[in-house]
């Protein structure tokens, strides 16, 4: 046990969850984008539902903040008297511009034909809510609709920007703490953005896998597969710039190396070297590269895919964990090493967490009701363009 | 002594007297008191506080009188200021420990260690940086820096997010359990505002802490400065503390 400051550090088990629940955001919102922007054909059976997942977990992302904050009472003085040299300062912006300036419009144009629609078959206060949602706007004719694609198409593209804003942003928060070495690394944004890719790519396909599962809808493989194929992109890149980070690190070798080994070697080696980087990181991309070079049944690919994608989220939850916690598992003075003991009730608490983990989920399985992606399958009267098989 | 010499004497001693008379309190290391707030113009100051290590003997009454002075919690994970004791070995091992944390406790030397080769305490507070990180992370503009150079935290502005906590490289800022908010040494700026020296310095019986103002001219800091070789904590870091060491052991971080 070496020397550590007397005073304690407090950002605790909440703080885990906000970068997590965020990166899921940005993840998911980037493989929608795919479909809009890049014209990935393949992709399009789970635009929508990437998209309702962002808005799930983009509407949950801030109550970590607000609930670990001293004074949540004063949380509006982020927006009326920010300090512009604060990185944390811009998160109201960058949150709500992200929220109402590209989730909200972006859902509400590629629903707005299906709101209407909705509107028209539905009685009582149904009808009401959907007429509601779409904004009592009535316009189905084919220059509405193909104002619609483009705008949603528009909306995208300002949205792919504004996503990795928001998750390299989160990076940035830590990157530029001068105060903590192993918080601040100009790779941390980038290591973020690659990081949420990633998890929201897992979590979308976990998610599409767990639906057709309960609610018995056949699986698109050719989807599934390309998911699959962006995924283990998306992790090699990851893994490739967490290493470049290790090996700096390691070959720089600064103050800091002593203690932050010491760190790794032990606080960290379940979390770290076991969870986020042996089952979160490489045997997935061993899994996914088999996946792609063996051809395995439909059967066990769908169950392969499905324990990736849960490693994966597992995996990056750890990462967090260890960008968090382990910030702080050290003291400042670089002579010793400390504990965080994660309380189990109470604000700040394990309990919490858990709840605002499963909370998106909660909003999904509603928004999932309330705006069936499917529905125009079933429903689409004649005569009037779908959507969802029509790519601009 | 003839009458001639008398005058030229008594010519050259009364100015003389005077201008010592006036230097006094700023050689004493007081600030100029202000007689009302109003009149106190903090563009004039620019506060710092020196510390000499071979003089502090660890007795922690600095820290007694912070916590008294300033309201700071009891608890040994609460300080605005705290004393580390360091050991030096034989084969160049470090052990460093806070002798703070034991409050209540009567103090107790480490067991005479023959490998020991020398030994040191070194207070430690806010450094009260020129260029200070807790500053500019603040969201809200809640910790701000004063015009006499003092860190300050608003505790009816600050959300108690903490990041100023994470951003201090020095370990010298928490969280109040009472008001919820970041909480860290004033330089007890209620105090040196009224002329006035900090508690701690106040009371420290070795004048280990020299407080004073870095614009004064004749001042005790700027003296201090002058005949020591100052050292400041994590210069690297580029934040220009204003807490100057003497004789400080490069094994202090």
């Amino acid at each position: 046990m070496g020397f550590i400051y007397p005073n304690k550090s407090t950002w605790a088990i909440l703080i885990v969850v906000y970068p997590y629940l965020t990166g899921i955001v940005a993840g998911a919102f980037i493989l929608a984008s795919l479909v809009k922007v890049f014209n990935v054909v393949e992709v399009q059976p789970i635009y929508r539902l990437a998209l309702l997942t962002a808005l799930s977990f983009m509407l949950v992302a801030g109550m970590p903040l607000q609930l670990h904050l001293g004074h949540p009472e004063r949380a509006y003085e982020i927006f009326f008297t920010p300090q512009p040299t604060s990185a944390m300062a811009m998160f109201g912006f960058v949150y709500l511009w992200y929220l109402l300036g590209i989730l909200l419009i972006e859902i509400w144009f590629e629903y707005r034909q299906q709101l209407v629609l909705m509107a028209r078959q539905s009685r009582g206060l149904l009808k009401g809510i959907y007429s509601a949602l779409s904004l009592f706007s009535k316009d189905l004719s084919p220059e509405a609709l193909a104002f619609d694609h483009k705008a949603s198409k528009l909306i995208t593209i300002i949205g792919i920007p504004s996503a990795f804003l928001l998750h390299g942003y989160v990076g940035f928060i830590f990157g530029s703490v001068k105060a903590n070495p192993w918080w601040g690394s100009v790779l941390m944004p980038i290591v973020f953005l690659m990081s949420a890719i990633v998890s929201g790519i897992a979590m979308v396909m976990f998610l599409y896998i767990l639906l057709s599962l309960v609610r018995n809808e056949k699986l698109d493989m050719r989807c599934l597969d390309k998911i699959g194929l962006f995924l283990l992109v998306a992790i090699i890149v990851d893994f490739v710039l967490e290493a470049l980070d290790y090996i700096h690190r390691l070959y720089q070798s600064e103050e800091s190396i002593g203690i932050l080994t010491q760190l790794v070697s032990s606080k960290l080696f379940l979390s770290l070297v076991v969870v986020q980087l042996l089952l979160g990181m490489l045997l997935p991309l061993v899994v996914l590269v088999l996946v792609r070079s063996v051809r395995f049944n439909e059967e066990l690919r769908k169950l392969l895919y499905f324990t990736t994608s849960l490693l994966i989220l597992l995996g990056i939850f750890s990462m967090r964990w260890n960008v968090v916690i382990g910030g702080q598992l050290y003291s400042k003075s670089l002579r010793g090493l400390m504990a965080y003991k994660m309380e189990i009730t109470g604000i700040e608490s394990l309990l919490t967490a858990l709840a605002l983990l499963a909370l998106p989920f909660i909003i999904l399985a509603v928004l999932y009701r309330l705006l069936p992606p499917r529905w125009m399958e079933s429903h689409s009267p004649t005569g009037i363009d779908r959507p969802t098989g029509v790519l601009t | 002594m003839n009458k001639r010499e008398f005058l030229k004497d008594a010519i050259l001693f009364f100015p003389a007297a005077a201008t010592l008379q006036a230097l006094a309190p700023a050689a004493e290391g007081k600030a100029e008191p202000a007689t009302t707030p109003t009149d106190y113009d903090a563009t004039r100051h620019w506060y710092g506080m020196g510390i000499d290590v071979d003089k502090c003997i660890g007795c922690n009454r600095c820290v007694e009188a912070c916590k008294a002075e300033n309201n700071v919690p009891d608890e040994p994970f609460y300080f605005r200021t705290w004393i580390e004791r360091y050991q030096i070995h034989e084969n160049g091992e470090t052990r460093v420990e806070c002798i703070s944390t034991r409050a209540g406790l009567p103090e107790q030397a480490p067991p005479e260690d023959p490998s020991v080769v020398r030994t040191f305490f070194v207070p430690k507070l806010c450094n009260q940086c020129a260029h200070p990180p807790c500053v500019q992370v603040c969201p809200v503009g809640a910790t701000f820096q004063t015009q006499d150079g003092v860190v300050l935290v608003d505790e009816k502005r600050c959300i108690g997010c903490r990041y100023c906590i994470q951003a201090c490289p020095y370990g010298a800022r928490y969280l109040n359990p009472r008001t919820k908010t970041a909480d860290k040494c004033t330089f007890c700026y209620h105090r040196i505002t009224e002329g006035l020296l900090p508690a701690c310095v106040e009371v420290c019986p070795t004048e280990a802490r020299i407080f004073g103002d870095l614009k004064g001219k004749a001042d005790r800091l700027v003296r201090f400065h002058r005949v020591n070789q100052i050292s400041v904590l994590k210069p690297d870091l580029n934040t220009e503390p204003k807490v100057l060491y003497a004789q400080l052991d490069g094994e202090v971080r």
